[in-house]
């Protein structure tokens, strides 16, 4: 081999002298070279045969390592809301009460004129709440409001009034349907009646201190009636609403009476949309309809003497309500303004005792027709100029319109045995300021110069504070 | 009469025929869960937010034109935990929806669907306006989106079996990019870790436990409340010894009392997104957090 070796690499033709020993030499280095190469091409493999192991092992730890602390996380985010889930739930017999809200408020009132004086000329009193309050310190209405879902159908409202004077109300108690489908809902029991926009809103969110002209002679300042209302929602995109209310009619406009079907009813549609992010409306439209009987007030006639007299009769109310809520790009929370208006318009159509305090013959007792038509309107727009401030001002007219009465077309009383039916239009015009350091906490500052009563300007000055507590539900637009 | 008769029942039979319509009608409270819903769902649904980003979903009302969408909606989505405690219920309950009561099909909670930030341990109104079930603000932890987005999958699947099959690949779609883009974010916010910021309202917990970022201070006093001049300069006394590294507000905040914090303590003050729509770059879901990300590492150097 080592022969052909040689005798390969020689070229042909030279003449080398190549001995065995050296021949030998040749092959045993050769020999050990590739032995040596083999050990450390051996050990090189060895030696990354270990490494990666190492590598291996280092990250499967890795992994486990990864998955370890996974898992911790999720236990302890598990374990986390477990302790705050634990620690709220509240024992098993009060985790179903009625969220519970609580208004306070209290009024300073500085009258120019004597509130017990208080009238309004044009139009018959009412027998409700309207005067201005009384002068100096004193407590307002306390209301406590309990509400809560009944079950997956309906929901239940309580609102009670505690009267400064240790009295206690009912101002609103009803169930209402919850997505009764199709747009409808369903009221039912004692609820402020869907007449205008202002009625329906609690004293408490309003934003003067007291009610405006027009409710207070056509509603008693806030109407609430004990029956039913149905409202269905078209499906549209601008909103619509068409609504039937059919209660007992007990209160002014109506009175209460012994009868088996239901003594007024109210019917009402609303209009709503945006213009634009920043602009959002509502219009409003009402008819309410009821009969008195025995609704009686007290007057003066022409001697000065008092009288008591009253109507039977049918009374038809018209309201035309609208607001405009406007805030840059939609939101409020710096500045936004609120324009607000409604227009009522009644007709009454019956009898008007007269029940004469002399027993001189053409004095006594003594029935009439009576005819009315008398309308007012008030207008008020509120603005808030930075967080937590806000101005306000409002107008208010009345218009005694026209009042025919039978007793004097015929001769037999004068006109001036009805002073409260003399012709006048009673405005108002009042200011305010607000501040308010949350949504719950409102203090007031309120002027009017109040001009109701024919011949007395009354110059106001309110001062108020509102607070609510507790679970306090959202407000309606 | 005959003719009022036979205009009502036209009137009728069109009334019907409006609400007969197929595609599903989506509402939802936030703008981030109207891009979502239009990420899974494409043009099998018409969608619109109830707010915009201009606008504080705590300060919203329920206006004419919001009862009239939630009358019509089949599924409404909010973020709850009473975010919108001033408005939704009202909608809900002068809908006459049935669908989308608390507990109905219709109705998703999304801040119910993960664990939530700053429970707080007590509860009382000197607090501020504080959640009872704690931070409800929880779009902007790209985690808490691909775990929303599983149930709203499923969520619309029920209310709408025959794009079942529709909704369920572009969800998967979605979180595949979403899953990709999230691990993105991670990389290029790693230079943002230990970030400390003074935010406007408590709204950026998820975004800061997210990223690793610490809120140090917030403008207003207590949640809620509108910044006041004296915690103002309490704040400027703070940031001289401690000094945060940026000022944080969102589209819907009177920039003003940031502005004034930043003039005094040479901090930049930073305007965030925060929701889809807040910026020109946050277009959709994804524009929202390459944005915010922009925004905050382009004055944190």
């Amino acid at each position: 081999m080592a022969a052909v070796l040689a005798a390969a690499l020689v070229p042909p033709g030279t003449a080398v002298a190549v001995t065995e020993a050296e021949v030998k030499e040749l092959r045993e280095q050769f020999q050990q070279m590739k032995r040596e190469y083999e050990q450390r091409i051996e050990a090189l493999e060895k030696r990354l045969q270990q490494a990666e192991g190492t590598a291996n092992k280092a990250e499967n730890a890795a992994a486990k390592a990864e998955g370890v602390a996974a898992q911790a996380e999720v236990q302890a985010l598990k374990a986390e809301s477990a302790a705050v889930q634990a620690g709220s739930r509240p024992a098993a017999d009060s985790a179903f009460n009625p969220g519970v809200s609580l208004v306070l408020n209290g009024v300073y009132g500085n009258l120019s004129q004597d509130p017990a004086r208080f009238r309004i000329t044009g139009l018959a009193p009412t027998g409700g709440e309207v005067g201005p309050g009384k002068r100096g310190l004193s407590l307002g209405e306390s209301e406590i409001a309990l509400a809560a879902n009944v079950d997956y159908r309906f929901r239940g409202t309580l609102i009670a009034a505690l009267q400064p004077d240790n009295g206690i109300g009912v101002e609103e108690g009803y169930f209402q349907s919850l997505g009764l489908s199709h747009g409808f809902t369903l009221k039912a029991g004692r609820f402020y009646s869907s007449v205008g926009y202002q009625n329906e809103i609690h004293a408490h969110a309003w934003d003067f201190t007291d009610a405006p002209l027009a409710n207070k002679v056509f509603l008693g300042k806030q109407l609430a009636d004990d029956g039913l209302q149905l409202k269905w929602l078209a499906p549209t995109d601008t909103y619509f609403e068409l609504g039937i209310e059919a209660g007992r009619g007990r209160s002014f406009p109506g009175s209460d009476r012994d009868k088996n079907g239901a003594g007024a009813a109210n019917l009402f549609a609303h209009l709503g949309g945006d213009i634009g992010a920043s602009t959002a409306w509502h219009l409003g439209l009402s008819n309410l309809r009821t009969t008195a009987q025995n609704r009686s007030y007290s007057d003066f006639d022409s001697t000065g003497a008092e009288v008591s007299n009253s109507f039977d009769g049918a009374s038809r109310l018209w309201v035309l309500d609208g607001i405009l809520k406007w805030a840059p790009n939609g939101n409020g929370t710096d500045t936004n303004f609120k324009l607000q208006g409604e227009y009522f318009r009644r007709s009454e159509d019956g009898n008007l005792t007269y029940n004469g305090a002399n027993a001189v013959a053409a004095r006594a007792t003594s029935v009439g027709t009576l005819h009315s038509a008398q309308s007012g309107w008030y207008a008020q727009g509120v603005y808030q100029f930075m967080p937590m401030w806000r101005i306000g001002y409002r107008y208010d007219r009345l218009d005694s319109g026209s009042v025919k009465l039978g007793l004097v077309d015929s001769g037999t009383l004068l006109a001036a045995d009805f002073p409260i039916f003399a012709p006048y239009r009673a405005t108002r015009n009042s200011v305010m300021f607000d501040f308010n350091p949350s949504e719950f906490s409102r203090l007031r500052l309120q002027l009017a110069s109040d001009k109701s009563r024919l011949g007395a300007t009354d110059t106001q000055l309110f001062l108020q504070y509102i607070m609510s507590l507790g679970a306090h539900g959202a407000h309606a637009f | 009469m005959k003719k009022l008769m036979l205009t009502l029942i036209a009137t009728g039979i069109w009334l019907l025929a409006q609400s007969a319509t197929a595609a599903l009608k989506v509402l939802t409270c936030e703008p981030e869960w109207a891009a979502l819903v239009q990420e899974l769902a494409g043009d099998r649904i018409s969608v619109s937010s109830a707010t915009t980003a201009a606008q504080d979903a705590h300060h919203i009302e329920a206006r004419p034109s919001l009862i009239a969408r939630a009358r019509n909606a089949d599924l409404v989505v909010c973020s709850g935990s009473e975010l919108e405690v001033g408005w939704l219920p009202l909608l809900q309950r002068q809908s006459g929806n049935e669908r989308i009561q608390p507990g109905a099909p219709g109705y998703l909670e999304t801040s119910q669907l993960v664990a939530r930030l700053e429970v707080p341990k007590s509860i009382d109104r000197s607090l501020g306006d504080i959640h009872a079930s704690g931070n409800p603000h929880i779009h902007l932890d790209p985690r808490n989106i691909a775990r929303v987005a599983a149930v709203l999958r499923d969520r619309l699947a029920q209310l709408d079996p025959g794009n079942a099959g529709v909704y369920a690949s572009r969800t998967d779609q979605f979180l595949q990019r979403w899953r990709e883009a999230t691990q993105r974010w991670e990389a290029k916010a790693a230079p943002l870790k230990g970030l400390t910021m003074v935010v406007y309202h408590k709204n950026m917990a998820y975004l800061n436990a997210w990223l690793g970022l610490r809120e140090v201070g917030s403008l207003e006093p207590k949640p809620g409340i509108p910044p006041t001049t004296a915690h103002l300069a309490d704040l400027v006394t703070r940031m001289q010894s401690e000094p945060a590294k940026v000022i944080v507000y969102v589209p819907y905040n009177n920039p003003q009392a940031a502005e004034f914090l930043s003039e005094r303590t040479k901090i930049p003050a930073v305007m965030l997104p925060f929701t889809v729509g807040g910026s020109d770059g946050a277009k959709d879901l994804f524009g929202l957090f390459d944005d915010t990300l922009a925004r905050l590492l382009a004055v944190a150097k």
